[in-house]
């Protein structure tokens, strides 16, 4: 397990795997927005909470198709099917590692790209807290997303249609939460709600996930 | 006939050639029920009930909205059951009328969303309003198009019914969940459930149910959608089980050849 975990970081720090790509995306996006809706200060400190978690939401997305498809591709994912692990365990660690390299750089990215939206002060801790909770469910579902369209030879797009719609409730409660705590108000009911997601989704779905590569591996 | 009978009889039409004969033989039945209560129900409730006396003569656009949502979601329904035969019993009908049923719903859902705007523009003075339930009947499209396009996409038949099964199941417990999160999300402008409430069973014409003026042909009307559902899909299924028998044929004339 460790050295699989090992094995998918060092991957994606060495092999070119993205692991920069992701955080550079969010950047952009960031950085687009002030362009798109115009530089006024008030605007963006109110669109700051959703507008970082649609980013982060999507430099997760992008990060995605890569997940089990360069191992598909060299046949490790065969193997990995094969070994005495159970395949539950793989998807599992398939997703910590994709968070590690991805979800964690990004919550730790927020907080920055969170001064250039000009965030208010209150909202950078729920900002960062409310992603820490929520991106674990966001690499979770989509490892689901990637193990289903795995064996797909234009994935990608089909990738982003299906994992979207699943990410709506983890959207919406972590956005909630980051919205919230910037404007003062009590946060409790929905920070509840994406931890529930999260730990749902965390304990639930490497199982669908499993069963679906199961059947892709066939 | 006792109920574990009634079950084992219901599994004969897992057989595609006794699914076929027995649907061609009630088909023509629901084609006909079908149009004869929309249509029906579509002139009584256009010619022959009174305008609203709020909403004048918009609240028209009931008999197709109200139909078609409901069978939105039940068509959702009827594919997650159907799923959910094919992953525990394997019955290729069942996988086939879960892809069949998927075109359909998704005609529905956009009868359902495309209605509603041309109501609510009147009514509320906007086309869309991120409303919990047109919020969740847009999600739910969106649940939609990722599987028909994930049925699409995969070639191998059983892999596909596979993956669309569990897809299925998962996106039912995320559409669910999203149904409540909107809910949370934001407090809407869509009146709540008002053609099924308590009075609707015993008759009474209370003030929180549509009233029974409209309810009688909007009830006519449904039944119609419903029929027009089933005829459909009976329809589908049994051309996607000819779709799969010529292509079995090809396959044998092709290793024969």
């Amino acid at each position: 397990m460790i050295a699989l975990l090992l094995r998918d970081l060092k991957l994606a720090l060495r092999a070119g795997g993205g692991f920069g790509l992701g955080l550079a995306f969010f950047l952009i996006v960031t950085v687009l927005v002030p362009f798109s809706v115009g530089p006024q200060s008030s605007l963006l400190s109110t669109i700051a909470p959703g507008v970082l978690w649609l980013g982060a939401l999507l430099a997760c997305l992008l990060s995605l198709d890569r997940l089990l498809a360069l191992d598909w591709e060299d046949g490790s994912l065969d193997l990995l099917a094969t070994a005495p692990l159970p395949l539950e365990t793989v998807v599992t660690v398939k997703a910590l590692a994709h968070w590690l390299t991805t979800g964690l750089p990004l919550v730790l990215a927020a907080p920055f790209l969170g001064v250039l939206l000009n965030l208010p002060v209150p909202g950078f801790l729920w900002l960062v807290v409310s992603l820490l909770l929520g991106t674990p469910a966001m690499s979770v579902i989509g490892t689901f997303g990637a193990a289903l369209t795995v064996g797909l030879k234009r994935g990608g797009l089909l990738l982003s249609l299906l994992v979207l719609p699943l990410y709506v409730p983890t959207l919406i409660f972590g956005a909630e939460v980051a919205r919230r705590g910037a404007t003062g108000m009590e946060t409790q009911t929905p920070l509840l709600m994406l931890a529930g997601i999260t730990a749902a989704t965390v304990a639930l779905l490497p199982f669908a996930s499993a069963a679906v590569l199961r059947i892709n591996l066939r | 006939m006792s109920i574990a009978a009634k079950a084992n009889a219901l599994w004969e039409y897992a057989n595609p050639r006794k699914f076929l004969a027995t649907s061609e033989r009630v088909m023509p039945f629901f084609w006909v029920t079908s149009i004869t209560c929309i249509v029906v129900g579509l002139v009584w409730g256009f010619f022959f009930t009174p305008d609203d006396f709020r909403q004048g003569s918009t609240v028209k656009i009931i008999y197709l909205h109200v139909p078609a949502a409901l069978m939105a979601i039940n068509c959702w329904l009827m594919m997650l059951a159907t799923s959910l035969v094919w992953l525990v019993r394997r019955h290729h009908v069942s996988a086939l009328a879960a892809r069949a049923a998927a075109p359909v719903g998704v005609v529905m859902t956009l009868i359902a969303l495309i209605t509603g705007a041309i109501w609510g523009q009147p009514m509320w003075g906007t086309w869309w309003e991120w409303d919990p339930r047109l919020t969740s009947f847009l999600i739910l499209f969106l649940f939609y198009l990722g599987y028909i396009a994930l049925w699409e996409a995969i070639e191998d038949s059983d892999t596909a019914a596979d993956l669309t099964s569990v897809l299925c199941l998962v996106g039912s417990v995320f559409a669910l969940l999203s149904r409540y999160a909107v809910n949370f999300w934001n407090q809407g402008l869509h009146q709540g459930a008002s053609v099924m409430r308590a009075a609707a069973v015993t008759g009474a014409d209370t003030e929180e149910k549509v009233s029974n003026v409209y309810f009688f042909p909007l009830l006519v009307c449904i039944i119609g959608f419903v029929f027009l559902f089933i005829a459909l899909v009976l329809y589908r299924t049994g051309t996607e089980i000819r779709a799969r028998r010529i292509k079995a044929l090809l396959a044998r004339e092709r290793v024969s050849g």
